[in-house]
């Protein structure tokens, strides 16, 4: 098992960076009348860690006893029928799904099984609560419909089940929802939070850890405590016993971006720009967003650039991100930001030195 | 669905009036309610207006007068978007609803049961046009024998053929004094203090709306215990403390866009929403008197623009960023146009 599974606190008490949340979520559920709940933070920063801790606290260690269910569902819509393909995680307490990977139909996931799971009463009478959870995943990326369509639900079925919601942007998340849940923001550790938390990893593992190295891990780690226990991870695979400066390897698709960015810097052509075209292709391929690549590229660009090209620059990637969320092909727009980027950097070139 | 222990539920269910008298602040659809009580006359409903204002509560509380526990089922449809309301449902369901006829106008159990049944469509801004088309020819044909209460934020979303068959009672977001009069009952029955400054920021948090100020007070409560103070209510309400606008505005009016994209960078770390960040950032702008009237201006234009991105979708960070270097070059008298855009 991975670190970042092996170390995972279990319980409320047990969790290190958000302990504040974490007993003050103990209390919300001390009551019966718990209200719903939205956590939104970035992604790493411990949401899903907490989430499962305070199952844990309102159901005991049943909530642990989880099983996968793939599972198609027959919607009727109108005048035809649909399969909706949805996998869900699911204890005798609770369910969890991502009611947004059903894409365009995420509305059928909310009308109809969603809204089934929360009427029905937990069938369980011995459990603590009479009330089942359950646990919606990634909501900010719900379309406004699917969201317009949990409004009603969550003050309806109230009595029967409360809802968990999780995200990374609540900004995506309609007043309406955000106004229905107590609304938990879970922000991204602080470096030396992930440092202790590092540390403490170290222990239960028994390596000795430097603290320069452990600094350094913490610092490249973007806030993110999951990337920052993959790291040290690696770090232990590649050289053991450690020492306070030895390299902590990048990703390799972060890599690839710093060359792309390389890359456009050295030359401004439709030949390299057809170049670059195929090595965004292969970071699609390779499943990472558009939108981590775009913002990448502008990070390592923003890294080399001079002062009054810095706002032009951030500007079209702004501006190409917003499109590429309207259209539907990503690599277009991605490319086109290339392009302009391209064209704005030789006018410099050009300008500067002639 | 079996009646659960009311202490399970959330405040906001818990304390949502049963009864038409009871709804605050919403005097003439009140008035003309009891009359329906008294008469069981009562036209098609159109309610609108802002969120956590008592549409809902109000057409649920008179429904239920109307027809007791009894009855509810059968004289009831309420349909919200968690329904499928796709033209096919809406010629189906609700017909079939409809035509059902309903027994004699007996008064059953000491309620006045009318010979008709209603039809909610909550939330009713949300179907699509052809659906509410469908419904024209329905409406028309079981006028005598159903009432629709239709319930939406923005009456512009409802089409007109439907509008103009309804009375309208526009919903009023509460009024500071009503809201505290509510909140203050409910400190009352679940045993919490608030000093009359959290009182008063609870109300101007929450806008008007209700709902709002009934969830941030339990919030509250549950997280920091009986006694609630004013800090409190701002951290379970998601508003963004001040110091870190004004480090961002700071940093913006400093001109150097690597210290901008710092705090942005901060912002996101934090968890902070945009759209919170945008609003808050409008008003230090707004507010402050050291910038002229043209630079508020070009800030306030590219805050618009970018709401709209995020409507839309468009990456918080990114949108953010990108109003932090409009902002710097307007503070800043930066062009306003780009050098080496060809
Ligand atoms: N409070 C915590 N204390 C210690 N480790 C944590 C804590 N929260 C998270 N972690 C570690 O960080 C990893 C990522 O956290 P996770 O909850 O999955 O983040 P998110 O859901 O916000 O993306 C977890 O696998 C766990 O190992
Ligand atoms: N005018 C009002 N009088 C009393 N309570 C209200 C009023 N408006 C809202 N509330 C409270 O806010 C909650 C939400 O109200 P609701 O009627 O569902 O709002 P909406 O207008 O969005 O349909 C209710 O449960 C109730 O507790
Ligand atoms: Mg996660
Ligand atoms: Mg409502």
């Amino acid at each position: 098992m991975l670190w970042v599974d092996k170390h995972r606190p279990k319980t409320l008490d047990q969790i290190i960076v958000h302990e504040e949340v974490a007993q003050n979520l103990k209390k919300l559920v001390t009551e019966q009348d718990c209200p719903h709940l939205l956590f939104y933070g970035p992604t790493g920063s411990g949401k899903k860690t907490l989430i499962m801790a305070l199952l844990r606290q309102m159901f005991g260690p049943g909530a642990e006893k989880v099983k996968v269910e793939n599972k198609t569902w027959k919607v009727d819509a109108g005048s035809r029928t649909i399969d909706l393909d949805l996998t869900t995680l699911s204890s005798t307490h609770h369910v969890e799904l991502n009611p947004s990977d059903a894409g365009f139909q995420d509305r059928y996931i909310v009308q109809e099984i969603i809204k089934e799971m929360a009427k029905n009463r937990p069938i369980d009478t011995k459990g603590k609560k009479g009330y089942k959870v359950l646990v919606l995943n990634e909501v900010d990326k719900l379309s406004r419909e699917a969201q317009h369509s949990l409004r009603r639900t969550m003050e309806k079925y109230s009595a029967s089940c409360r809802l968990i919601l999780c995200c990374n942007s609540s900004s995506k998340v309609t007043e309406a929802i955000r106004s229905r849940c107590l609304n938990v923001r879970i922000h991204a550790p602080t470096e030396e939070q992930i440092v202790k938390v590092l540390e403490f990893i170290g222990n239960k593992e028994g390596v000795q850890l430097p603290s320069g190295l452990a600094a350094r891990i913490a610092e490249k780690s973007n806030r993110s405590l999951r990337r920052a226990i993959l790291s040290f991870e690696t770090c232990r695979v590649q050289q053991y016993p450690f020492t306070s400066n030895q390299a902590i390897p990048p990703m390799d698709w972060e890599e690839y971006v710093s060359e792309i960015a390389s890359d456009i810097m050295k030359e401004q052509s439709p030949k390299r720009l057809f170049q670059v075209r195929g090595k965004l292709y292969e970071l699609l391929i390779n499943c990472i967003p558009p939108e981590i690549i775009l913002k990448r590229l502008l990070f390592e660009l923003l890294k080399k650039l001079d002062a009054e090209l810095k706002h032009e620059v951030c500007h079209w990637a702004a501006y190409y991100e917003h499109r590429m969320r309207l259209g539907q092909k990503s690599i277009f727009h991605m490319e086109a930001f290339v392009a302009k980027f391209m064209s704005i950097y030789k006018a410099f070139l050009i300008a500067t030195f002639g | 669905m079996a009646p659960m222990l009311q202490s399970s539920q959330p405040w906001v269910e818990k304390y949502r009036p049963k009864q038409v008298k009871d709804v605050a602040h919403q005097d003439e659809v009140v008035k003309v309610l009891s009359n329906t009580l008294e008469t069981t006359n009562c036209p098609h409903m159109l309610f609108y207006g802002p969120p956590g204002t008592g549409k809902t509560t109000t057409a649920l509380a008179i429904a239920h007068q109307l027809y007791g526990p009894e009855l509810y089922k059968s004289r009831v449809l309420e349909l919200n978007a968690s329904d499928d309301r796709g033209i096919n449902v809406v010629r189906t369901k609700i017909k079939d609803f409809a035509a059902v006829a309903v027994g004699s106008g007996h008064r059953q159990g000491g309620y006045p049961c009318p010979p008709y049944k209603i039809i909610i469509l909550d939330e009713a801004d949300s179907m699509t046009e052809d659906a509410q088309n469908a419904l024209r020819r329905t409406m028309e044909t079981y006028s005598k024998v159903t009432r629709f209460f239709f319930i939406c934020n923005y009456i512009s979303r409802i089409i007109e053929p439907l509008a103009s068959r309804c009375a309208k009672f526009r919903f009023k977001p509460l009024s500071e004094e009503i809201m505290s009069s509510r909140i203050l009952h409910i400190c009352n029955e679940e045993g919490l203090n608030l000093d009359s400054e959290a009182l008063s920021t609870l109300s101007s948090i929450s806008q008007g709306d209700l709902r709002r100020a009934i969830t941030y007070l339990q919030g509250a409560a549950r997280l920091f215990g009986s006694n609630i103070s004013s800090k409190d209510l701002i951290s379970v309400s998601g508003v963004i403390p001040q110091e870190v606008v004004q480090a961002l505005f700071a940093a913006c009016k400093s001109g150097d866009f690597d210290l901008a994209n710092k705090e942005v960078n901060n912002v996101i770390a934090e968890g902070y929403p945009v759209s919170q960040m945008l609003s808050q950032l409008f008003d230090v702008v707004v507010e402050a008197d050291d910038i002229s009237d043209e630079q508020k201006a070009r800030i306030c234009k590219r805050l618009g623009e970018t709401d709209k991105c995020l409507v839309d979708g468009a990456d918080e960070y990114l949108q953010l960023l990108e109003v932090a270097s409009n902002t710097m070059r307007a503070l800043c008298n930066m062009p306003q146009e780009f050098s080496f855009e060809s």
